[in-house]
């Protein structure tokens, strides 16, 4: 692991420990997050996955009345039945706050008179695998909203997952320990540092001392004399 | 108030105007681009786009897909699932937890 390349001195030592400090909090609250989306995530995705498949059968139910329907009418006519619905979907879009992600909720509400009848066609001209699709169809709808809100929803999540994730990781295992092996680089050098300034001392006042002996000494000598 | 939108073939996609949607048919690529920008910039919250235009349109999906709306959602066509839209369930899964865990490799 590379250190930062920092001056050994005490002024940066105390900022690069409150930044450990710092990161360290960091790195515990992304944890936390990481946590606690990848549970909501794993159940939303387990969820997703069985909405699919339900629509994709349902799906298929319709598409198989469909084409009974088309091989036992003409086109022109099909067309021409389903030209004006009866029934419009209004949708509405909220928002949910999940983990921080703002995620859109979808209300929806179908407007047509009668519930039950929904065929924008009289039944005259029209075969009945038609109605059975369109029935089918209205039947799948509601599940395929769930669908856009619960896909939309795990791709979101999905992305902020990835991005806590590595956030998490560059702060475990290369923001954290090159700012401890910095502050230990640091201290270190400031201990050297000490040590080479006490050994100086020491050898300045050796010199000092002997000095004033010799001095000393040199003046009993010339009292003796 | 939000639209929902459905991008496909003619045949695929004509019954879901019976129960309000708004349909783009679309026989082609282009014409399947034209259609998501359109509706992408009109208001339409959900655009289900049948996995036949889904797989050749990625690109232009991928635009959207961190965005909040619209939500691009792939449904199968009346050819049937080529399997994209559990792929695209799996891939989120490999995203965020980065190994594939909940559909056991397949």
């Amino acid at each position: 692991m590379e250190r930062l390349n920092v001056n050994p001195t005490r002024m940066m030592l105390t900022t690069l420990k409150k930044r450990l400090v710092t990161a360290r909090r960091g790195h515990k609250l992304m944890k936390d997050k990481r946590d606690q989306l990848m549970k909501g995530f794993l159940e939303l995705a387990r969820e997703n996955k069985r909405l699919r498949e339900d629509v994709e059968r349902e799906l298929a139910k319709v598409y198989e009345s469909f084409s009974v329907a088309s091989a036992v009418m003409s086109r022109e006519v099909m067309e021409e039945a389903l030209m004006f619905p009866k029934q419009g979907v209004e949708l509405s879009v909220g928002s949910k706050n999940v983990m921080s992600v703002d995620v859109p909720v979808f209300d929806y509400r179908t407007t047509a008179e009668d519930a039950a009848d929904i065929y924008p066609y009289g039944f005259a001209g029209t075969s009945g695998e038609l109605d059975a699709a369109i029935y089918g169809l209205a039947g799948a709808l509601p599940l395929m909203l769930e669908l856009a809100a619960k896909e939309k929803e795990a791709a979101m999540l999905a992305a902020e997952l990835e991005k806590t994730r590595r956030r998490v990781n560059a702060l475990e295992y290369v923001k954290i320990p090159q700012l401890e092996m910095t502050i230990r680089y640091i201290m270190m050098k400031l201990d050297e540092n000490e040590r080479g300034n006490q050994t100086r001392l020491m050898k300045v006042k050796d010199m000092i001392l002997k000095e004033a002996i010799e001095e000393k000494r040199e003046q009993d000598e010339k009292a003796c004399v | 108030m939000y639209k929902i939108g459905v991008i496909g073939d003619r045949e695929s996609i004509l019954g879901f105007k019976a129960v309000g949607l708004t349909v783009f048919p679309c026989d082609n690529r282009d014409e399947a681009a034209n259609a998501l920008t359109e509706a992408a910039q009109n208001d339409y919250a959900i655009i289900y786009v049948t996995e036949q235009l889904y797989k050749d349109l990625t690109l232009e999906i991928s635009q959207y897909a961190d965005s909040r709306l619209p939500a691009i959602i792939p449904v199968p066509s009346k050819d049937g699932s080529l399997g994209i839209g559990m792929e695209s369930v799996r891939k989120s899964v490999e995203r965020a937890v980065g190994a594939d865990i909940l559909f056991g490799g397949e």
